[in-house]
């Protein structure tokens, strides 16, 4: 076994085959749901900019930083696809990206895609979505208010999903006492979402600037109700 | 605004955006942190990388060998060469635009008749 690693993600045999089996089934309903529901986040104008933003997690998920002596991390990219695009398409840019980096670039097992789709894909993007739709009046104010919405969504995502991989451990996992597990995985994502965060933001911040109406966190009813409004004229 | 303009400087939104990913993944990818992320370190705790592999007990020795270990492109390097992890990363860029544009593109409400 290589001990050089470049990267990130659970490999095969990290948890067993019966926790892997079951969360790839989980995996499977979950994305399921958020191909159907996908469809009516995507129209001619939002599609492209979709595969942009997978393109983009792909990239950005290559940089790991350094958190402590002999730890990095690198970003997950649950909140900021799922404030760009929505939680069902930004769901699906993340799982995208999990899978190619398996099949093409060995990082991750493909076993473990099931727990890696789960927490990265899933529980990132759907809690990190939660996060920042509670704070959505905020990020609407001011653009501050919109940069402190992207981080701490993110924030929230990087350190839930890192408690996904602890109850998968718990479950099927063995070599460490599970409280250390819970103890070192809470604490190094408890770092690594400041650096969540930090991109998050800034990618976020960024695309407003130039283009708030691309945002899908600020889109919401408001947008909708203009576009009917201009349906009956 | 006409149409033509829209569409233009839309266009060139998203070439901005695909530049930026593409200059991250072939360029900034080199100053990446090479120690192992939040999670590897975790299954690494116990454990100790010898030339013989990791000695101790730790999680990450339940870790099987990657069934696409032997892809050109494993680990983000060509042909086992990391001196081309800027090239892996551009394919990566590119690889993962084709498969998401493709299936957001397939999966859109197609717009008026």
């Amino acid at each position: 076994m290589t001990t050089e690693l470049v990267g990130m993600h659970m490999s095969d045999g990290i948890v067993n085959a019966p926790v892997s089996l079951g969360f790839g089934v989980v995996a499977i309903l979950g994305l399921a749901v958020c191909v159907a529901r996908a469809r009516r986040d995507l129209d001619d104008r939002t599609a492209p900019l979709a595969g942009l933003v997978a393109a983009f997690v792909f990239a950005v998920q290559m940089l790991n930083f350094p958190v402590l002596p002999g730890v990095s991390g690198h970003l997950l990219g649950g909140a900021l696809t799922a404030i760009l695009v929505g939680p069902y398409v930004g769901a699906l840019c993340v799982a995208i990206v999990l899978v190619l980096q398996a099949l093409l670039f060995a990082d991750g097992g493909l076993s473990a895609l099931g727990t890696n789709i789960t927490n990265m894909a899933l529980i990132g993007t759907f809690v990190g979505f939660a996060v920042a739709v509670a704070m959505r009046p905020l990020a609407r104010r001011s653009r501050a208010g919109l940069l402190l919405t992207a981080f701490v969504a993110a924030w929230v995502n990087t350190v839930v999903a890192s408690m996904g991989f602890v109850v998968e451990y718990a479950l099927g996992g063995q070599g460490l006492a599970l409280g250390t597990v819970f103890g070192l995985m809470a604490g190094f994502h408890a770092l690594i979402g400041i650096g969540e965060g930090i991109i998050t933001a800034l990618t976020v911040g960024a695309v407003a600037a130039v283009r708030p109406d691309l945002v899908y966190l600020l889109r919401g009813q408001r947008s909708e109700l203009t576009l009917r409004t201009a349906a009956v004229r | 605004m006409s149409t033509a303009t829209t569409n233009r400087r839309y266009a060139g939104f998203l070439g901005a955006f695909l530049l930026v990913a593409l200059l991250l993944a072939g360029g900034a990818s080199y100053l990446a942190s090479s120690s192992p992320d939040g999670l590897d370190a975790v299954t690494q705790t116990g454990c100790s990388e010898t030339d013989a592999g990791l000695q101790g007990q730790c999680i990450a020795q339940n870790a099987g060998e990657h069934p696409a270990a032997g892809s050109p492109f494993a680990d983000y390097a060509v042909g086992g060469d990391e001196a081309f992890t800027g090239v892996a990363g551009v394919i990566g860029v590119i690889a993962t635009l084709a498969v998401a544009g493709a299936l957001f593109w397939l999966l859109r409400r197609r717009s008026g008749p």
